[in-house]
């Protein structure tokens, strides 16, 4: 690991302002990423900022019946077994109980988890020369390479990594707001504004500006979610990164579905939500055959690579599969 | 053979364990949260060592720590805490699991630094004396084990896990273990100490 100054912040503005006058400074949280990069040499911030005893971790809903509010530096396990998040958002306590480990989540923040880097083995290893992320324009060692868990969808040549976490698939798909504060105040991100494809500059992963501290997650208030479910495929039973999942929630009226929510994961270079899939649904009568048409039209732009293809199909069935629980409960 | 007797075995497994650690703290601490307040630190030069506190089954000690030592090194290579195992380095294993504020993480990815009042219980701090924690000797009792490195992470688990109210079912306890590998394979038997330890902490309660 790299030398590099270690500081404590006292409060959020304090924070921001080292931020401000170390343009290589990283924020550590609970560091289950950051860390681990920074062991492997990905990561050489010149100051660690640590902001975990900042008071951000509380859970609790937002005035006017608005929604719930998640601090940024709320443990993955807390929001897991929080009452609010269980009964009301169940895709997203059910994401993070799919993700990493219990000493992980125990560890993991909210802020933090929205940051992960993807697990391709290109970037994660800087023995391999050629990553686009982590050093731009030296090209893709996934492209012809091993690429078996990478994207199938809105990748670009540059970059076919996939985003790592679960609980953004959830947030995705529940249409969350990430709050962040700066030098010239706070902010409110939509979800969908969040995240960058990869395009030509695969190693800008995020909108949020580098002097900017995640502050919360603002989950609205809806009709849909209580009935929603997270479905994680792995290679193992447990504690591996998706090959897909899928986020979904279903408001169904007189026979008829009349609100649907679908994201996917393990497939893009950000948490995917299918918008266009929700319009196959509407309207429709909660049957295989309409989750079918749906499931086909979220993979109608999809292209895999010599060891990924079959995610095409398995994401396809996975979505069946998700709805189709949904459709039961 | 190495362990070639299981009393040789067990007495290997003992001394992992760390059962001999007179710093008792007993699991009546876990699930304490600690209230905490922000005490900033201005920013070191990299070459400068941080003063550090830790807390550590019950025992108080303080560090002059390089900031990148990981709250695994620091127990291992400074205290001489070598219980905790670092097997992977990364997160993935289990093997460094200790417990924070009755927490259990992995200490091969936490700064030591970071750790500062925080109430640290190791392998060494689970036995009352002599007397093994209950997850310890339905360790013994069922060999959940084979080597025993991944261990003193498993047992760790394990008592958090049944702390969490996570062993409702075999199901449930596999589920909640998946941070732990053996490489031996010995999840059955691990399995089944659990299972047993469930039953006695509840007797004890």
């Amino acid at each position: 690991m790299n030398p590099f100054t270690y500081s404590r912040a006292a409060d959020a503005p304090q924070a921001v302002a080292d931020l401000v006058a170390k343009p290589h400074a990283k924020l550590l949280g609970g560091g289950t990423n950051l860390i681990d990069l920074m062991k492997m040499g990905v990561e050489t911030p010149a100051q660690i900022i640590d902001i975990t005893r900042l008071p951000l971790a509380q859970v609790g809903e937002l005035p006017e019946g608005k929604g719930v509010r998640i601090g940024a530096l709320a443990r993955n396990s807390d929001v897991a077994a929080h009452a609010l998040i269980s009964a009301r958002y169940p895709v997203l306590a059910e994401a993070f109980l799919a993700g990493a480990s219990p000493q992980l989540r125990n560890m993991a923040t909210v802020g933090g988890n929205l940051l992960q880097r993807t697990r391709c083995p290109y970037f994660y290893d800087p023995a391999f020369p050629a990553c686009n992320k982590r050093n731009p324009g030296s090209g893709c060692g996934a492209l012809t390479g091993f690429n078996r868990s990478h994207a199938i969808l809105g990748q670009s040549e540059q970059c076919i990594a996939t985003h790592p976490s679960d609980m953004c698939v959830a947030l995705a798909a529940l249409e969350a707001v990430v709050r962040v504060q700066g030098p010239k105040g706070e902010r409110e991100i939509a979800f969908a504004d969040f995240y960058r494809l990869p395009g030509a500059t695969p190693e800008r992963e995020t909108n949020l500006a580098p002097d900017e501290l995640i502050t919360a997650v603002d989950l609205p208030a809806n009709r849909w979610a209580a009935r929603s479910h997270y479905l994680k495929v792995r290679d193992r039973a447990s504690y591996a990164f998706a090959l897909v999942s899928v986020a979904a929630a279903l408001e169904l009226e007189g026979g008829k579905i009349k609100t649907a929510r679908i994201a996917l994961g393990g497939v893009a270079h950000m948490p995917w939500r299918a918008a266009e899939a929700e319009q196959h649904l509407i309207g429709k009568p909660p049957d295989e055959a309409t989750f079918l048409a749906a499931a086909t039209a979220a993979l109608a732009g999809a292209k895999g690579y010599e060891h990924n293809t079959f995610k095409i199909e398995l994401a396809r069935r996975t979505i069946v599969r998700a709805l189709t629980t949904l459709a039961k409960l | 053979m190495l362990f070639g007797h299981a009393a040789t075995r067990r007495v290997f497994i003992k001394q992992v364990a760390g059962t001999g650690a007179a710093l008792a703290l007993g699991p009546h601490l876990l699930g304490q949260q600690k209230a905490q307040t922000v005490e900033p630190i201005a920013a070191l030069a990299d070459t400068e060592t941080a003063a550090v506190t830790l807390q550590i089954n019950g025992r108080e000690t303080a560090l002059r720590l390089d900031p990148r030592v990981t709250l695994l090194d620091a127990l291992r290579e400074r205290l001489g805490l070598t219980g905790s195992k670092k097997g992977c380095d990364h997160g993935q294993c289990g093997a460094c699991t200790v417990l924070v504020n009755g927490r259990r993480i992995n200490s091969c990815l936490s700064l030591a630094v970071t750790h500062e009042g925080d109430e640290i219980t190791t392998i060494e701090g689970l036995a009352e004396g002599d007397e093994l924690h209950p997850v310890q000797a339905a360790f013994l009792e069922h060999d959940g084990f084979q080597c025993g490195y991944c261990t003193p992470g498993q047992i760790c688990s394990a008592v958090a896990l049944l702390k969490e109210g996570h062993a409702g079912s075999d199901g449930e306890i596999r589920e909640w273990m998946s941070g732990n590998i053996c490489r031996c394979g010995a999840y059955p038997n691990i399995l089944a100490a659990i299972r047993e330890a469930k039953t006695k902490t509840a007797d004890a309660v």
